[in-house]
């Protein structure tokens, strides 16, 4: 059994973009698989992950209706890592900016989301193992 | 904890964001204590070029009344008594007079970049 950590994930990019979104999600099931305890504070467009009006679609490319396609949501995604954590004896803290929501009118989160302020990283990472950045390019 | 937020993506929807979101966050979190200090690198070093003026973006009607003014941003964390170091190479590469930087910025080399982050227990790097 190794030793808990408790690790940061600073993140920026938004969802349907790019690898980095899917990347930092595998970053955390891996931490959350250990049960380690995670934070993460969401910037800028990354406050669109846990955001619960992505809808999937049918694919006329792919000959799938909606229920075929299963479109992934990043905001069950993060529901899911949320679970797992908790399931091995961690859990998530997510922290969405809250002017980076305002902007970009995705207030409407998954449960156990919560609004805040480059504050809360500071928090977060004074208080983590490690802290990793994860920014848009 | 002592962090050293190296910038490198430069001109991140500054003209949406109306700043550089990196130098923004820096603001930030010095308000509320932390310690922290930047590191420009890349593109990013030209934030320190005086003289920027991103006025004049209009669509329409509609104009862009307060455009960035990132060698602002990046002078007023100077006077918060943040380090902003600047990657000496990077800026000669981009034939930026050394005149043309506002006050204040610490140039290091490429080689002294290890030594110098070897002093913070973070680097973050954007």
């Amino acid at each position: 059994m190794s030793e808990k950590k408790t690790l940061t994930f600073a993140i920026m990019d938004p969802p349907f973009e790019n690898a980095r979104s899917t990347t930092v999600l595998r970053l955390m099931h891996v931490a959350a698989r250990r049960g380690y305890d995670i934070n993460v504070f969401a910037y800028e467009g990354a406050v669109g992950l846990p955001f619960t009006k992505q809808s999937g679609h049918a694919n006329a490319v792919h000959g799938h209706d909606a229920d075929e396609e299963d479109h992934p949501l990043p905001h069950k995604w993060v529901v899911a890592l949320m679970e797992e954590a908790q399931k091995n004896g961690g859990r998530i803290d997510w922290v969405n900016c809250g002017l980076c929501v305002d902007e970009r009118g995705v207030a409407e989160a998954v449960p156990g989301v919560r609004r805040g302020t480059p504050g809360d990283l500071w928090k977060m990472a004074s208080s983590s193992d490690n802290t990793l950045v994860i920014p848009t390019k | 904890m002592k962090v050293i937020n190296i910038i490198e993506t430069a001109y991140r929807a500054t003209l949406e964001e109306q700043d550089d979101t990196i130098v923004w966050l820096t603001h930030a979190m010095k308000g509320t204590g932390a310690e922290l200090d930047v590191l420009l690198r890349g593109n990013a070093v030209n934030y320190g070029v005086k003289g920027q003026d991103a006025f004049g973006l209009s669509f329409g009607a509609m104009s862009q009344t307060q455009p960035p003014t990132l060698a602002e941003d990046v002078a007023k964390l100077i006077e918060k008594g943040v380090l902003v170091y600047i990657i000496e190479e990077d800026v000669a590469e981009r034939g930026i007079e050394a005149s043309s930087l506002i006050d204040g910025l610490k140039p290091v080399s490429k080689s002294g970049v290890a030594e110098l982050i070897s002093g913070y227990d973070h680097a973050w790097h954007w």
